[in-house]
């Protein structure tokens, strides 16, 4: 009996949060259709799409397994290429762009999977600030090879190179698809708010059955007591591993979703640097670690907090800055916490007397 | 002869990087986080020295001393403010408080200067040394940081051997607790602690804009994340590692862009990175603790 109304527990609160996304998608149909959105703020819906998939993403590595990643704009870096590529160098193969669309959707998150799985194997391996640190840099040596990655495509087949156009040897009719630093350009635009939704829960059902499955349950405690995991008989590295790729291919479905939201695609650091992994990782943080539906309300949140905040023009990062600060003291230190108790326990008193 | 001068430039880059790592390393020793925004203190330290010797025209010697003095009092304000209320828990918690401190003093100085980059008037006014029939030649400015950076890491260890602040830093980042109990102020300690790397940070910033004289509120950033890199790389809790990683990275760094390619540089850093701590999961000199059951 009581398995069973756990169990029901778990679906009622996964169906919360399956709800609180469509509700989203339709407040946001009825906005758009009375036409009070701002352009601005209907450019922002696919980017929040795309946050709220990559903070979703992370919150598995960080929240479930408990590894602290700061390179996960690289996977996304990773999936926003493969894909846009595919979406390019298909485009005489496959003439409708929705289709190509959705295949490059899964090509990111294979190659982004991939990239996740080699990564993982030396990554996982190391502990605590030096498997962040190493994270990081991974992000970072992604985001510098792609800078200097050439491919071209003529009636041959395709070409490669690491220097430049010229080094490509490409026929007369050929067509260069990746330019080194200047990325892709021209992908076609093929995200739509709608698309970012469905993939949003598509994340959510992946990663919330994950959470609540015999694997899922294997990562949690491999994160909560890795010695006494091992000793009940569970595999860390395959788990681990699992995890960690898990959460890469969905940063790679994010960068799909992002690299056909623009029409020239470029690694700059604004985009796929450190930052941008820190910017995730503030999702995640400030939303709860291992709480999926916090990650998704803080990303929603945080990306539009400076679109809100553009009357201030040029005070509005700075708000950011110290909303940040403020929220991480008021959230986690001792004494608010304690400060909060007390007040919650004042009032609660001061019902009770009202109601008597 | 070109190799030996890419060394130098490469030694002297790697000092820089080697005074922020102290401070990084010496921070993460002691509080055991990783303090986020230490790369912008040293732009706030570039900032002040700029202030003061380009736009009030003062003497470069005070422009170094208000740089130090501000970011002293700036790091232990910091300290203050918003990590120690968070002191004890979760490292993550921290960290991210760290970033919002470091968004906050870019987007100050985003206000304050503006973003067009400024041009930093060198500090060093020594001229440069021309060796083997001015084959060689070596900039005052490189000469200055190598010195300079020898100079802070013998005191800085004598400070830490010797002097009883210094002794104390020690015990407490070996163990807080028993620290506490022998007597030893670890609040006080932490705040010295910040006030000396912030101080270091402050110096590294002068020295970094009179080498690459570009001055924006995001100049810190990059040497910021590659110090720590080099802390890490060296085994980070560790001084001397720190001045080890931080003198190989800049050597690697400025031989690839001499040698490979400029724009695979960060690449490469980033990958003899990985290399080593695949090979020595707590760096070069970091200690290995075991697990116990």
């Amino acid at each position: 009996m009581k398995i069973k109304s756990a169990k029901s527990r778990v679906t009622l609160q996964n169906s919360i949060t399956y709800a609180i996304v469509l509700a989203f998608w339709v407040f946001i149909q009825i906005w758009s259709r009375t036409g009070q959105m701002t352009s601005l703020f209907k450019g922002l819906l696919v980017p929040i799409c795309t946050y709220v998939i990559l903070a979703v993403s992370l919150n598995l590595t960080v929240g479930i397994l408990g590894e602290l990643s700061l390179g996960h704009a690289g996977f996304m870096c990773v999936g926003a290429f493969s894909g846009a590529f595919f979406t390019k160098a298909m485009a005489d193969a496959i003439p409708s762009v929705n289709v190509r669309f959705g295949i490059a959707l899964l090509v990111g998150a294979a190659v982004a999977a991939l990239f996740g799985f080699l990564i993982g194997i030396p990554v996982l391996r190391l502990k605590g600030d030096y498997l962040a640190i190493v994270t990081l840099a991974f992000g970072e040596i992604i985001k510098n090879l792609i800078n200097v990655f050439y491919v071209g495509k003529d009636a041959n087949g395709f070409h490669f190179s690491m220097k430049d156009v010229a080094s490509l040897n490409m026929g007369p009719e050929g067509e260069v698809i990746i330019k080194g630093a200047q990325g892709i350009t021209g992908t076609p635009k093929a995200s739509n708010f709608t698309i970012g939704i469905l993939l949003v829960l598509l994340t959510l059902i992946i990663v919330l059955n994950l959470i609540h499955s015999r694997t899922g349950r294997a990562i949690m405690a491999i994160r909560d007591n890795r010695i006494a995991a091992e000793s009940v008989g569970i595999h860390i590295t395959k788990y681990k591993l699992l995890a960690f790729s898990i959460s890469a291919s969905l940063a790679g479905v994010a960068g799909v979703l992002y690299a056909h939201n623009l029409s020239s695609l470029a690694a700059t650091p604004k985009n796929f640097g450190y930052n941008m992994s820190i910017m995730i990782l503030v999702f995640v943080v400030l939303g709860g670690i291992g709480n999926i539906r916090g990650s998704m309300i803080a990303a929603v949140l945080l990306t539009a907090l400076p679109e809100l905040l553009r009357g201030l023009n040029n005070y509005r990062m700075l708000i950011y800055a110290i909303v940040l600060i403020v929220m991480m003291l008021f959230n986690s230190a001792p004494k608010a916490i304690e400060m909060r108790e007390r007040l919650f326990d004042h009032m609660k008193k001061k019902n009770r007397k009202e109601a008597a | 002869m070109s190799f030996l001068s890419y060394l130098i430039n490469g030694i002297s880059l790697g000092s820089i990087y080697a005074i922020i790592a102290l401070g990084y390393t010496m921070v993460y020793g002691i509080a055991k986080m990783l303090n986020f925004a230490h790369g912008d203190i040293i732009m706030v330290g570039a900032f002040t020295t700029f202030t003061v010797v380009s736009t009030m025209g003062g003497n470069p010697i005070v422009g170094i001393l208000a740089a130090v003095v501000v970011c002293t009092v700036l790091g232990v304000t910091i300290e203050r403010v918003a990590y120690k209320p968070l002191r004890g828990t979760s490292p993550l918690a921290v960290l991210i408080t760290a970033i919002g401190v470091s968004y906050l003093l870019q987007n100050v100085a985003l206000l304050i200067f503006g973003s067009n980059s400024k041009q930093f008037t060198s500090v060093v006014t020594v001229p440069a040394l021309k060796l083997a029939d001015g084959q060689l030649s070596i900039s005052g400015v490189t000469m200055v940081t190598i010195i300079s950076s020898i100079v802070i890491m013998v005191v800085l260890t004598t400070f830490i051997n010797k002097t009883k602040i210094g002794q104390a830093m020690l015990a407490v980042s070996e163990d807080k607790g028993a620290a506490t109990l022998m007597g030893i102020d670890v609040n006080r300690t932490i705040a010295v602690t910040f006030a000396i790397g912030s101080a270091l940070a402050a110096l590294a910033g002068v020295l970094l804009c009179s080498a690459y004289p570009s001055l924006t509120p995001y100049t810190g950033s990059m040497p910021g994340i590659k110090a720590f890199v080099a802390a890490v790389f060296g085994g980070i809790g560790s001084i001397p590692g720190a001045m080890l990683g931080g003198i190989i990275l800049g050597v690697i760094e400025n031989l690839s862009k001499a040698y490979i390619s400029s724009q695979l540089s960060d690449a490469i850093v980033f990958s003899v990175l990985i290399i080593v701590l695949l090979v020595r999961p707590t760096g070069i000199l970091g200690k290995q603790i075991h697990e116990k059951v």
